[in-house]
């Protein structure tokens, strides 16, 4: 008895290997796509930019003309910002995924917690952008100032962080944790002694990842109502203030060519930002990798 | 002289504020985590409480069956939303006829044709595409993709509904081909050993064995981007122009509802006027949305995950 007909098999044999090959070409060729993408988005930016970076640049305050115009005050309001948004979000990210992982018990509240944590990653940040306007800038009547446009982000990005801390906390060692009760630490002692300063790397990366996503973000900006063109640099939290990628968006919608020049050189200082965050990221990531 | 363990133990549990600090921590960080239980709360009050005050004036049918969305007229303001969703559409089809394939066949290739050398490569270059902020994707549709399909196809205009599609679609690839490929690599290996070892060739094995095997993941991950996509906001409000329109095409100027919100935050449409409502009544729409697409990829990705 045959299980095989091998004429068949011989017969179609060349056509499947053909298809096989093709295929996988189209496959990478598909991966690649993105790789183009990159490089012609990054070559784009720098070859428009290059030119109109400058150390004058970096000072200028913002200008009605293209060659005098500057992202100082830009540069300082982001800074403002994360210096809002990062402790924020941090402890109430932290604080969130601690409660989870460490003292939430099985019932219904914390599965509603969890569901709400993700269902809200999936909120649009310009729908951020009008829970801002309402409840910071017009309810708590906080205006357009930094405090306000930083309470918004650290939302916006607070789901980010809850899930990468929730990680780098389960990621932690039982032993680790039974050695420190052992030793008749209690739960708190042992949270904050052995469970922090193990998982503090994940959380790290994590935070500056949603902290670099905060910085590039611009809708919820817009609908709070940061205003673009500022002669000053903001003195305090409550201050109003413009941020970089605001003052992208103003460079970039303006119709003169020049301004798209303006807007690039802008791009760049970003991307440069983001680049430096992201380092720190990997640095630490790949130092205290694999520790346990 | 060092204490001795039973002395630290003793010491620690003399503390007055220990047994304070235990009973209160647990409380203060349940407030803490219930932080993102009250911004969502937060958002869906805000926008219906906002959005009902916007029905006093103007009719619940009028909004959701109007064709017409004629916001700035002071004579004849009329809001319809219909153009607004049909200018959402119109960017979402073009970026998901973009992002799935691409994204799809990208996750095939990582999951079962890349050698351990090649991911480490591809995955960061993925990452670095995700993480680029919308407004650089923004410039880059209005200045260089814009003048690209201009050059080929003249009869397009400056702000169209093509250009940010191809370039929202190129945002949401990575989105779809990082999670395709977690649903993927999750397809037990024994499986794929089991077709190659009946001689299957390395592509039937993709296309009989794993894709099928990991639909549920694979549709999750397109909804999800449908979502992500629909939300975009920069990239439509640079480069698809404000022009909301009810008809079918894609080379002019259309509005979305996400530029028309950020259109009325730019310009100074006073606390309380009619206007000022209508961007909750817009959020509200665009919330709905986004919202159902995420249940529904919860959905298909628990309703239909094969077990193994």
């Amino acid at each position: 008895m045959r299980y095989i007909e091998q004429q068949a098999v011989v017969k179609r044999m060349n056509g499947r290997l053909i298809a096989n090959s093709i295929f996988k070409y189209l496959f990478l060729a598909a991966t690649l796509v993105a790789l183009v993408a990159l490089v012609i988005l990054l070559y784009r930016i720098v070859s428009q930019g290059m030119g109109h970076l400058s150390i004058e640049f970096l000072t200028n305050f913002a200008s009605r003309f293209p060659e005098k115009a500057g992202i100082k005050a830009a540069l300082v309001g982001s800074l403002w910002l994360m210096l809002v948004v990062a402790p924020t979000s941090i402890i109430l990210g932290v604080g969130s995924a601690i409660y989870l992982e460490e003292y939430a018990k099985q019932n219904r509240i914390t599965t509603f917690i969890r569901m709400n944590i993700s269902n809200l990653a999936g909120v649009p940040s310009v729908v951020f952008g009008l829970l801002g306007l309402t409840i910071f800038v017009r309810a708590l009547a906080l205006g357009n100032s930094v405090l306000a446009a930083g309470f918004t982000m650290s939302l916006l990005i607070l789901p980010v962080i809850v899930v990468s801390s929730q990680e780098a906390i389960r990621s932690v060692p039982r032993e680790l944790r039974d050695a420190s009760f052992g030793m008749g630490a209690t739960k708190w002692q042992t949270i904050i002694k052995i469970i922090l300063p193990a998982a503090i790397p994940g959380i790290l990366t994590g935070s500056i990842l949603a902290l670099s996503r905060a910085i590039g973000e611009t809708a919820p900006l817009i609908v709070i109502g940061v205003p673009v063109i500022i002669q000053f640099l903001p003195a305090g939290v409550m201050d109003t203030f413009t941020a970089l990628p605001m003052q992208i968006y103003d460079w970039s919608s303006r119709p003169q060519q020049e301004f798209q020049t303006v807007a690039a050189a802008g791009i760049m200082v970003l991307m440069a930002v983001l680049l430096f965050m992201n380092s720190i990221a990997v640095i630490i990531r790949n130092k205290f990798d694999k520790r346990y | 002289m060092r204490p001795s363990v039973q002395e630290m133990i003793a010491r620690s549990n003399g503390k007055k504020n220990k047994k304070v600090i235990e009973k209160i921590m647990p409380v203060l960080l349940f407030l803490i985590a219930s932080v993102s239980v009250l911004t969502s709360v937060g958002i869906v009050v805000t926008l219906i409480v906002e959005t009902i005050t916007f029905f006093t004036r103007v009719p619940f049918f009028d909004f959701i069956f109007g064709t017409t969305w004629l916001p700035f007229s002071n004579k004849d303001a009329q809001f319809g939303i219909l153009p607004l969703i049909v200018g959402t559409l119109k960017v979402t089809l073009i970026a998901t006829v973009v992002a799935v394939p691409i994204g799809i066949s990208a996750a095939i290739y990582l999951s079962e044709y890349a050698s351990e050398n090649v991911r480490r490569i591809l995955k960061p270059i993925l990452e670095v595409l995700a993480g680029v902020p919308t407004i650089v994707y923004g410039f880059f549709a209005l200045t260089f993709v814009t003048p690209v399909l201009q050059s080929v196809f003249p009869e397009i205009k400056i702000f169209n509904a093509i250009s940010p599609g191809i370039v929202v679609g190129i945002m949401i690839i990575p989105m779809i081909a990082s999670l395709s490929e977690d649903a993927m690599s999750s397809v037990p290996k024994s499986i794929r050993e089991g077709a190659l070892a009946m001689g299957s060739t390395k592509f039937e094995v993709a296309w009989k064995i794993t894709l099928p095997a990991a639909l549920s993941g694979i549709i999750a991950s397109v909804v999800l981007a449908v979502s992500r996509a629909i939300g975009e906001t920069m990239i439509v409000s640079l480069a698809a122009g404000s022009t909301p329109r009810f008809d079918g095409d894609f080379t002019g100027s259309i509005q979305t509802m996400t530029a028309y919100i950020v259109q009325v935050s730019k310009g100074d449409a006073g606390y309380g006027t009619t206007i000022y409502y209508s961007i909750y009544a817009v959020g509200f729409t665009l919330f709905v949305f986004t919202m159902l697409m995420n249940i529904l990829a919860g959905y298909v990705s628990k309703r239909f995950r094969e077990e193994y």
